[in-house]
């Protein structure tokens, strides 16, 4: 047997340099506070245990249930990962296999891996973990249930929303076409998604009910991933059936904020008199301009990450 | 389960397989941020990367067609890319009616899906035999040396190590499964979906927690050989002459293709 999965991830060439930067700039900056995070509350024991569920997430994806007519469901696990090892430990898990993939089996590209990772790991504890801590601390069991259930579904068709932005931003695929495609899709996929986080959530709280004490979650990620939960679901909720319902309302909307001409062309217009003769305006310009936007962004994240580690300490 | 299942390595003796994995892991990387920066129509420099690209196949002693044979993984997903084709602007170049919607392909669109799917073809490719020439474990090392942080670097080597045992657990999982649900051929056996769904994911929940209890088995073995948040390795890279000169001529060439990419 010759393990070959299908590949689902956007591979290299499909994003153009600048989304690709802006989003592993923001993969960089979750991944490294992750890092700390995780480190400070596992120590040492921090890389065997990630490093193992990251194989779990792995090797759980091969576990399927046939649907109908030959075809079967799957899981992809970000959601389930995130509730019970906490945020901080589902974005690392993610990004090691989402990087494995990428590496070892070409599913996904290097250079837009972090749009990749952002998509499917950051994008995937913020709403999987941020919408299940805020009812953790609830007894009812049925209720915690059905919301890790609502989240696993909104996390898988929210990855698809981005994803599909973001093909379109590069150029790459026509709003009107891409945008219900991929929602249509992903509305099933993430049916079968949540079926199975709740019934390995509910597996799960049988069997070692300990790993999701309420004060255990609580420790794992504060409040601000429920507002940080709420905000993003509540984004994609609003913004999924006008996008698939009417997306050309959508790119008409983007075209008079001048959103759309930022994505296509942004290099020129952030930095419109950068050149260089011999190379052209392009090369050098398009590579200064998505550091600039890269970097933009980074320092964005760290003063908003030191004001949160600050209210955190208080 | 055989352990070589994911394994993408192809021993050999080569230029390529001999090269420092460092300057593989730039190399490859330099040269999908190439194909990514050469404008849509530049069809002259995208054939100069294939060359490129043929070039590293002949010295990795693997075969010149090595990486055009696996390169059809990225397939399914250029349907995507497929609405390039009827991009708004540009020359409209014909009408088709489907399903009562008008496509409209244009000539700006039909360049620009030709040149995402050359850059995805090339890219793809680069990766292709960058696994297939470097062992992963030195492939994780020299990501630890291109200065990405060394706990992830870990946790990946440790995903790999384990991805092999954790697979034959769930490949136990799913023979247990087969081996409970016997069917009369022909006649509709097991309940509804979701009664499925639930067992795949009661499955998943027991791998996780079987994983999970492993992880703990696992870090006190470390512990007890002295471990201290620190992996090693024994096999050192060194930085050579001919690693240097490989870098400097592939950096050399890609700017030619840059460069081929702006005037042609």
């Amino acid at each position: 047997m010759h393990y070959a999965p299908a590949p689902l991830h956007i591979p290299d060439g499909f994003l153009n340099l600048v989304v690709s930067l802006i989003f592993w700039a923001l993969t960089i900056a979750a991944v490294g506070i992750a890092i700390s995070k995780t480190n400070k509350s596992l120590g040492e024991k921090q890389v065997p245990l990630m490093g193992i569920m990251a194989a779990f997430i792995f090797a759980a994806q091969m576990l399927n249930f046939p649907v109908a007519g030959g075809t079967s469901g799957h899981f992809l696990g970000g959601a389930l990962a995130a509730i019970v090892l906490g945020p901080w430990a589902g974005i690392l898990v993610m990004t090691a296999v989402i990087s494995v993939q990428a590496l070892l089996f070409q599913d996904g590209g290097l250079l837009v891996m972090g749009a990749n990772i952002f998509d499917m790991g950051v994008l995937t504890a913020m709403i999987g973990f941020g919408l299940y801590r805020m009812v953790s601390a609830s007894a009812n069991k049925t209720l915690k249930l059905a919301v890790a259930g609502v989240a696993a579904w909104l996390s898988t068709v929210a990855a698809a929303l981005l994803t599909a932005l973001q093909l379109w931003i590069s150029g790459t695929s026509s709003l009107q076409i891409v945008m219900p495609a991929m929602l249509g899709v992903h509305v099933l996929i993430g049916i079968g998604e949540a079926l199975i986080t709740v019934a390995a959530l509910a597996f799960i709280m049988q069997a070692r009910p300990d790993l999701l004490e309420a004060g255990k979650v609580a420790e794992k990620g504060g409040r601000g991933w429920i507002a940080a939960g709420l905000v993003v679901s509540l984004i994609a909720v609003l913004l999924s059936p006008f996008a698939s319902g009417d997306p050309d309302g959508l790119e008409r909307v983007a075209e008079n904020l001048g959103f759309l001409e930022f994505g296509l062309d942004a290099p020129y217009t952030i930095l419109p008199d950068y050149t260089i003769p011999f190379l052209g305006e392009t090369a050098l310009s398009t590579i200064v301009a998505g550091v600039v936007g890269a970097l933009v962004v980074l320092g964005l994240m760290v003063v908003v990450g030191g004001m949160l580690k600050k209210q955190n300490a208080r | 389960m055989h352990a070589d299942a994911f394994d993408r390595y192809y021993a050999a003796e080569s230029t390529l397989h001999r090269l420092d994995p460092r300057i593989k892991v730039v190399v490859t990387v330099l040269f999908i941020l190439s194909n990514a920066l050469l404008l849509d129509g530049a069809w002259a420099a995208f054939g100069l990367g294939w060359i490129f690209l043929l070039l590293a196949n002949s010295a990795s002693n693997l075969g010149v067609d090595f990486t055009f044979r696996r390169s059809f993984i990225a397939l399914p997903f250029m349907l995507v890319a497929v609405s390039a084709i009827f991009a708004p602007s540009g020359q409209p170049l014909a009408e088709w009616r489907v399903f009562g919607i008008s496509l409209v392909p244009t000539d700006v669109g039909v360049i620009r899906f030709g040149s995402i799917l050359l850059r995805t073809w090339l890219s793809v490719q680069a990766g292709i035999l960058l696994v297939a020439v470097t062992q992963f474990p030195d492939l994780i090392h020299a990501f630890e040396h291109l200065r990405v942080p060394a706990v992830l670097t870990t946790i990946i080597a440790f995903l790999y190590r384990y991805l092999f045992v954790l697979t034959d657990e769930v490949l136990r999982l799913l023979r247990a499964r087969d081996s409970r649900s016997a069917a009369i051929p022909g006649q509709k056996s097991g309940r509804s979906v979701f009664w499925r769904a639930q067992i795949a994911g009661h499955m998943a929940g027991q791998l996780f927690l079987r994983s999970y209890e492993r992880s703990d088995r696992i870090y006190n073995a470390m512990l007890a050989r002295g471990y201290t948040g620190q992996m090693r390795t024994l096999r050192a890279h060194v930085m050579r002459r001919r690693d240097w000169l490989v870098l400097s001529v592939s950096i050399l060439a890609l700017l030619f293709v840059q460069l081929i990419g702006r005037i042609g």
